[in-house]
Parts: C-alpha cells; sequence; structure tokens
C-alpha cells in the first residue's frame, strides 16, 4: 500500500490520552507547588549541579555543534518517512522473531501488554523506566487487572513506595532529598531496620537487595525503547543501575513499549546519538550501561519478545509542520534542567508526564492545544532561550511556545473554529479541536482526492504558497466574530500605538506621568483590570526619565565613530543595520555557555528583539 | 472503527505528512576517525575508566594469570565464557575454579541465574572499547558469552586486548556486529537518583577490573 493512498481525507490524527492532561492548569498548580520550600530546595541544588556537569562534559567535545546537526537532521528524516521506517522496523523485528503490536492509543496499548502478560499466566511483572508506560498510565492499569508491576529504576521504585508522581524524565524522584527517601525505604521494605541511614551508598544498597530477588524469579518483563532501529529492528535502552540490563536480560518474555517518534533510519545513526543522549542527560560522558537486542537471540536473553508501537497522538504533533519537531524529543532533560521555570514551579506543576519546556509543547500538541487545563503550558515560559541552547537535537522550543500560543489565542477566538459556534459554553475546547484540522486541511495539500475543489499545484513551491494564502484566509475571515476581551482591547491597542513610529513616540511623552504615578517609592504597586494581574505578585518599576529612541537619536552617531576608531569601515549608519547588529550580538551573548552559542538562535524575533533592546541600553 | 490498528496509524501519519516535509541530507561531519596515537588513546581509555572508579591495570600475555587471581582473591569460584582462552587464567587450586558457561542458556550445562547469583566472578573478554567515553563494548562473541554471565556476579574482570581500543563512538561502533546482543559498559553499575550524587553499585557488577592487555 503506497503512501499516496493513506493520504486520504478522512482519516485525521486523533490527541493522545492518559497522563498527559493536566488536573489543574498550570498556574494554579505552580502557585501551589512555589510554597513547597522542600521541593523547591531540593530541585534548585539538584538542576544546578547537573547543569555544571553537562556544561563541562558539552565543552570537551569538539565537534558538538556537528554532532547537533546530525542528529537533528536525522530526526527530521524520521519524521519526513515515519511510515515506511515504521514498516521497515517491524519487518525486521519480525524476522528475528520479534511480535510487533500496534496501538493508537493508551487504552488500546494497555489491553495489548495486559493481554501478553496474561497469555503467560503472570500476575508479577518487573519494569525498567519508561516514558511512554508512564504516560498510558500502565502500572495502574495493571493493578486493575491484578498485575503487580514493581518499578525497578531507583527513583522510580522511590517514586512508587512513597505512592508520588514523578517530577523529571530523567531523576524522577528529583524533589525528594535523602532523609525523605530515608523515611520512605523504612516505612516500604519490611527488611529495613533503623540502622538504615540517609547515606545514598547506603539507600542504593537497600534498593540493590529488595529487587535482588524479584530480578532474579520475574518472569515478564517490561521496557521502554531509547531507540528503535529501522533499518536492523535493533532496540536500545540508556540507563545507569543495571536493573535495566536485568530486565531486558533474565525474565522469559519481555515486553517493549515504544513511542512511534522514537525510530532512528539505521543502525549507524546511533554513533550520534549515543554521543548527544548521555552528555546532555546525566552530565556523563557515557551512561554505565547501553543495551541493544534485536528481537530473539535464541540461547541469549527472553524467549518472547514483543514491541508495542504507540501513537496516542503522535500523529497529531505530526500534522503540525510548525510543531512537530516537538517530535524530535530524545528525553534527555538537559531542558528542564536549564529552565528558570521549572526550576522554581518543579515537575508536578506541568501536571502531565512530559515536565518542563519540551513538556510545555510536547503536552499541548499530544492532547490538543484544545485540552483546557494544558492550554495554559505554553506560557509557562520566560522565552528565554536556554532550553533551545542545551537541546541536543536543536528543537526549537522558545519558537514551538509561541506558535502555540498563537493557537491557543486563535482557539478561544473561535479563529480555528469555522463550522462550530463561537466558543461561549465552559468547554469551547471540544469542537474546536475538530475544526483544527479543518483549517489544516486548507493550510496543507491532502493530494489525491483532495475536497476543496481549488485547482492543484503540485510544485513545493506552489503548495507553501497555497498554504500561506489559504492560512491568512483563515486568519482574515474570522475576527469580526470574536467577542473582544480586556486582553484584547490591550492587545489591539498596543498593536495600533506600535504599529507607527509617530504614535508610538506621541505615548512614549507619557512616560513622566508614569514616575508621577510611581512617587517616591520609585515604584507602581497597583494597576487596575486583568493588568493587576501583574502587580498582584510584584510591583513595577518607574519608567525611563527618556525613552530609548530619544535615548538613541543622542548617541547613534557613537557606533560609527567607535568604528572608524578601531578602524573598521562602517557599513551602514542607517537605522536598519544599527538596530540589527545588536539584535545578533544580543543573542549569541545571552547564551549559557559559550560552546553552545549557535548564531541560528536568532531564529526567534522575539527573543533577539528584546535583547536588542537592552543592549542598547546599556551601550 | 473498522480499521486495524496499523492500517489507521500508518494513515493518520500519511495524513499528517500531507504537507510532504522533505528529509534534509544528514551531514556527517562530526568526527569519525582518531588523529591520536594509539598510546595516547589508550591513556585517554585509562583515565576514563578510573573516572568512573573502574580498576584499570595493564598487564601482559606473561603477566594477566597472576593479575588475575590477584583480583579473585585465594578463594573464588567464577565464571568464563565456553570460548575465553584458558591460557590467559591461573591454574585452578582447591579454593580457587573455573566454572565454563556453555554460551546458550537451552543447554544443560548452563548455570541458571541462581548460580550465577552464587559465583564470585566472572571473567570475559571484549569487543571493542571507545576511549572518549570509557565504554567497554561486549557483543556476546564466544569469548564474552551470554548477556546472563556479565550481569548477575558482582564482580567482573574484563580483558581488553590493546589492539580493540579505539578513540571514538563511530569508530567503536563499526566493530559491532548489528544484530548481537550487545552490552556498553561505562565503569561499574551506578546511580545518581539521590540528590544528583554519583553512587558506584547498584544491581550490576559492583566492581569492574579492566584488564589492558598487550
Amino acid at each position: 500500500m503506497s503512501i499516496t493512498e493513506l493520504g486520504m481525507p478522512g482519516v485525521r490524527p486523533v490527541h493522545g490520552q492518559g497522563n498527559l492532561h493536566a488536573q489543574v492548569a498550570f498556574p494554579r498548580a505552580a502557585k501551589k507547588e512555589l510554597q513547597n520550600e522542600q521541593m523547591r530546595a531540593n530541585i534548585r541544588h539538584a538542576t544546578h549541579s547537573i547543569r555544571a556537569k553537562r556544561a563541562s562534559v558539552v565543552g570537551e567535545v569538539p565537534d558538538w555543534q556537528q554532532l547537533r546537526d546530525a542528529g537533528s537532521a536525522i530526526k527530521e528524516t524520521v519524521m519526513a518517512h515515519l511510515p515506511e521506517l515504521l514498516e521497515q522496523f517491524e519487518q525486521n523485528v519480525s524476522a528475528r522473531g520479534g511480535v510487533v503490536h500496534w496501538a493508537r492509543d493508551a487504552d488500546e496499548a494497555n489491553a495489548i501488554v495486559t493481554r501478553l502478560i496474561q497469555e503467560q499466566d503472570a500476575t508479577d511483572v518487573i519494569k525498567v523506566k519508561s516514558m511512554a508506560t508512564q504516560e498510558m498510565g500502565l502500572d495502574e492499569h495493571l493493578e486493575e487487572h491484578g498485575i503487580t508491576a514493581t518499578e525497578t529504576d531507583l527513583a522510580e521504585l522511590i517514586v512508587q513506595l512513597g505512592k508520588d508522581k514523578p517530577s523529571h524524565i530523567l531523576v524522577p524522584a528529583i524533589h525528594k532529598n535523602r532523609d525523605e527517601i530515608r523515611e520512605i525505604f523504612r516505612r516500604e521494605m519490611p527488611e529495613t531496620t533503623d540502622e538504615l541511614t540517609n547515606d545514598p551508598r547506603v539507600l542504593a544498597e537497600a534498593a540493590r537487595k529488595h529487587l535482588r530477588e524479584k530480578f532474579l524469579t520475574t518472569k515478564v518483563a517490561i521496557s521502554g525503547a531509547n531507540f528503535g532501529i529501522a533499518d536492523t529492528g535493533t532496540l536500545s535502552v540508556v540507563e545507569s543501575e543495571g536493573n535495566g540490563r536485568m530486565c531486558l536480560t533474565l525474565p522469559e518474555t519481555l515486553i517493549t513499549v515504544m513511542g512511534i517518534e522514537k525510530l532512528l533510519p539505521t543502525y549507524q545513526d546511533l554513533e550520534v546519538f549515543f554521543q548527544l543522549l548521555p552528555r546532555s542527560s546525566t552530565g556523563e560522558r557515557m551512561n554505565p550501561y547501553t543495551s541493544l537486542w534485536t528481537a530473539v537471540t535464541p540461547g541469549d536473553g527472553p524467549k518472547n519478545f514483543h514491541v508495542v508501537l504507540l501513537d496516542n497522538g503522535r500523529s497529531a504533533v505530526l500534522s503540525d509542520p510548525q510543531g512537530r519537531s516537538a517530535l524530535h524529543c530524545i528525553r534527555c532533560s538537559a531542558c528542564l534542567n536549564v529552565c528558570p521555570v521549572y526550576e522554581q514551579a518543579g515537575g508536578h506543576a506541568y501536571g502531565s508526564t512530559y515536565p518542563g519546556p519540551i513538556g510545555a509543547i510536547l503536552s499541548p500538541q499530544l492532547t490538543g492545544i484544545t485540552s483546557q487545563e494544558n492550554s495554559s503550558l505554553p506560557y509557562a515560559s520566560s522565552l528565554c532561550g536556554a532550553c533551545y541552547q542545551v537541546c541536543p537535537v536543536k528543537i526549537n522550543i522558545p519558537d514551538i511556545l509561541v506558535h502555540l500560543r498563537d493557537e491557543d489565542v486563535r482557539t478561544r477566538h473561535g479563529k480555528r473554529d469555522r463550522a462550530a459556534p463561537a466558543p461561549s459554553s465552559d468547554d469551547p475546547a471540544i469542537h474546536a479541536g475538530d475544526n483544527w484540522r479543518e483549517e489544516k486541511s486548507l493550510t496543507a495539500d491532502h493530494g489525491e482526492g483532495g475536497h476543496d475543489g481549488a485547482p492543484r499545484e503540485t510544485s513545493l513551491k506552489g503548495l507553501a504558497t497555497r498554504a500561506r494564502r489559504a492560512g491568512r484566509k483563515v486568519r482574515e475571515a474570522v475576527p469580526t466574530r470574536a467577542v473582544p476581551s480586556q486582553m484584547d482591547a490591550m492587545m489591539k491597542g498596543a498593536s495600533f500605538v506600535m504599529s507607527s513610529g509617530k504614535r508610538m513616540s506621541l505615548a512614549e511623552r507619557g512616560l513622566p506621568l508614569g514616575r508621577v504615578v510611581a512617587g517616591r517609592d520609585h515604584a507602581i504597586g497597583w494597576l487596575p483590570g486583568m493588568v493587576g494581574g501583574w502587580t498582584d505578585e510584584r510591583d513595577i518599576p518607574e519608567p525611563p526619565k527618556e525613552s530609548f529612541r530619544n535615548w538613541w537619536k543622542k548617541h547613534e552617531g557613537e557606533t560609527a565613530q567607535r568604528l572608524e576608531r578601531d578602524g573598521a569601515a562602517p557599513a551602514s549608519t542607517g537605522d536598519d543595520a544599527a538596530a540589527a547588529t545588536p539584535a545578533a550580538e544580543g543573542t549569541v551573548r545571552s547564551g549559557s555557555a559559550g560552546d553552545e552559542n549557535d548564531a541560528r538562535g536568532a531564529g526567534n524575533p522575539t527573543e533577539g528583539g528584546r535583547t536588542a533592546g537592552h543592549d542598547g541600553e546599556n551601550a | 472503527m473498522s480499521m486495524d490498528a496499523k492500517t489507521e496509524i500508518l494513515a493518520r501519519l500519511a495524513g499528517a505528512l500531507s504537507d510532504r516535509p522533505q528529509a534534509p541530507e544528514v551531514p556527517r561531519d562530526y568526527r569519525r576517525t582518531s588523529e591520536l596515537s594509539l598510546d595516547e588513546i589508550v591513556d585517554m581509555l585509562e583515565d576514563r575508566l578510573v573516572d568512573y572508579k573502574a580498576n584499570v591495570f595493564r598487564e601482559t600475555a606473561q603477566t594477566v594469570a597472576d593479575r588475575i587471581a590477584t583480583q579473585l582473591g585465594a578463594s573464588a569460584r567464577y565464571v568464563i565464557p565456553e570460548g575465553f582462552d584458558t591460557a590467559l587464567l591461573p591454574e585452578d587450586t582447591a579454593a580457587r575454579r573455573a566454572i565454563v558457561d556453555p554460551n546458550d542458556s537451552r543447554k544443560a550445562s548452563a548455570l541458571t541465574v541462581r548460580d550465577l547469583n552464587r559465583v564470585d566472578a566472572v571473567v570475559t573478554s571484549s569487543t571493542v572499547s571507545c576511549a572518549q567515553t570509557g565504554t567497554i563494548f561486549l557483543s556476546a562473541r564466544p569469548d564474552e558469552g551470554r548477556r546472563a554471565i556479565t550481569l548477575v556476579p558482582d564482580h567482573h574482570i574484563c580483558i581488553v586486548p590493546l589492539d580493540t581500543v579505539v578513540e571514538l563512538i563511530p569508530e567503536a561502533m563499526s566493530r559491532v556486529e548489528r544484530s548481537a546482543p550487545t552490552t556498553m559498559i561505562s565503569g561499574p553499575s551506578a546511580t545518581s537518583d539521590i540528590e544528583l550524587e554519583r553512587v558506584e553499585g547498584v544491581h550490576g557488577p559492583r566492581t569492574l577490573d579492566v584488564i589492558l592487555l598487550g
């Protein structure tokens, strides 16, 4: 069956389910988490120490940027050819005695895994840390069916015994310190005594003893996968403790659950990712253990091997050309460790299996931005861009955050909803979600059998033009229907003022008024209406004496003078050139570590623009 | 839903890719061949292994048996894979004895996981080692054995012949049989799950002795 035939209209991507939806919207959840001083101290300590380790091991790799470029291109290739690669992967796994299962969503995947365990007459399984099964809520599902799943990763074990939720991709128990962990072990491990101390060495030893017998006797194991290789059918799990090796090697039956985006086209591609992942993740040159296996090897390891390929919203993410690179994620968690928002709010505030910056773009795309509690996630960022700088596969997280904010605003305004009535109910999400796809069908060619009857343009350029045109049409067609909110009025006003130099200049004459309001405290402590949300949390500093525009008028000649003094020919003293230079510099200088500055980081206009402003003022 | 899951997922994906994104050329201008001498590479490997808290020894064909004897201690029952070169081993004594695993768990003489849990150590060779990351590759060759034997015992003595040491990951990966069950080992088992403080020794062997043989 060819791909063209499959590209039929009517098969829409479907959003995911499971532990992806926040129960409480981020702003409220974060407020609660911020009260937890212990958690914040633990997370600050942990993220800072791992950040330093990462910077040091990344710094010693001279070809780090080349590796990132390769990693990014490989993942882009995977997304472009995902259907063919999945089929190739399936063929190779089957050829080596493995069984491939396909799961549209979490429910289907849970049902498949449960059935496979029951076929082995097992009531106990061991698990190695897996984001996919966490996303599916597999442990809970198995419990309902009388199957006990034991997490064997130390951090997952801490979370499971503490009846807690993971808060970090790599170190799920990062929010607990050694005293708290000692308490959990003492309470939940019957074999421990009061002699158990809070020394990490002693606690690790307790976990070893606790799990040893399980490893030796359990017949069925469940794992995730870091990578699946299409051209060989090989799978890989990257880990530290050896619990992964135990699960992958000792049981009779191994069931691996893998998100469909985890593929790599060739075995050779591993040489890139085995360099990118450990340094970005644990800040080590290499993690202690990496396992590679290709279905069944007679006489070595499990006799039965199953792999479950999980969609659960990934196809929906793939359908958005501007957001799909979120699927490139290799779950290293470097973006969490550098994020100023994550550092304060912690992982639980994000609600989903995927916290931090990557979670803020992945969760709302997996569930649809129309999923109400997740629609606030794209705002859980200062757009500082640190996440992009450290991302080993160069996912432009700030860009996607801005894109999703745009999607969210347009959803709220019914702008993505051509057919359904304007959203006035409590839950505008569900219908708008369907119709989002309608707009997508306008902005992208559906190939043969497209249903809009427009003349076909087949060249790529033609397609792109059509898509842009259609997108504009949709955006322009709807605004009349939206009920303007306070925010809209503000934005409209700001746009009116800022789109004209004259109007902006006029408005800036009001600066002294702001200084009067600020008074002797030099701060504004209260603002009316919805902007009051700002002053609820902090004061606004008084406005500057003069606007940057005025300041620049007086000082713009200095650039040329300085260049002349340094012996370089001034390229241009025009406004455009002068404004562009600090923008580019600003982005480079804003990087967290010199080694990873990438001029392409300037891709985010918001970031570049704002930094430029700062630099101008400091000049 | 009448369609089966596979057909539907593939159809969803095809629909999602209706904008026909083009796959880029993958730039492979990262380092793929070392420019260092073998001596420098071996020094680097030793440095990285020690950093991971592995014990590293440089031995020759003449000294290796004594080294293994020392590391095993006077009293030890230890496993070797069937293809291991016994000329490298110390003579068995009343208290120190090698047990041969037939490299196939289906054979009657294969050690069970219980047996493996009771032995004191395992001695194997290795396929290739990457100096840049301090990583030893085991790929289930006859002198490396099946995966379980290097996992369950608490002490792994691993021989690294000097001619199998390379600097870079791409160089190492190209020497591994792609379909072989492969384990990449970088130091003894470890965890950083408690306050991100690295602790060596959780479920895998807690002691890793590496013998650089050349």
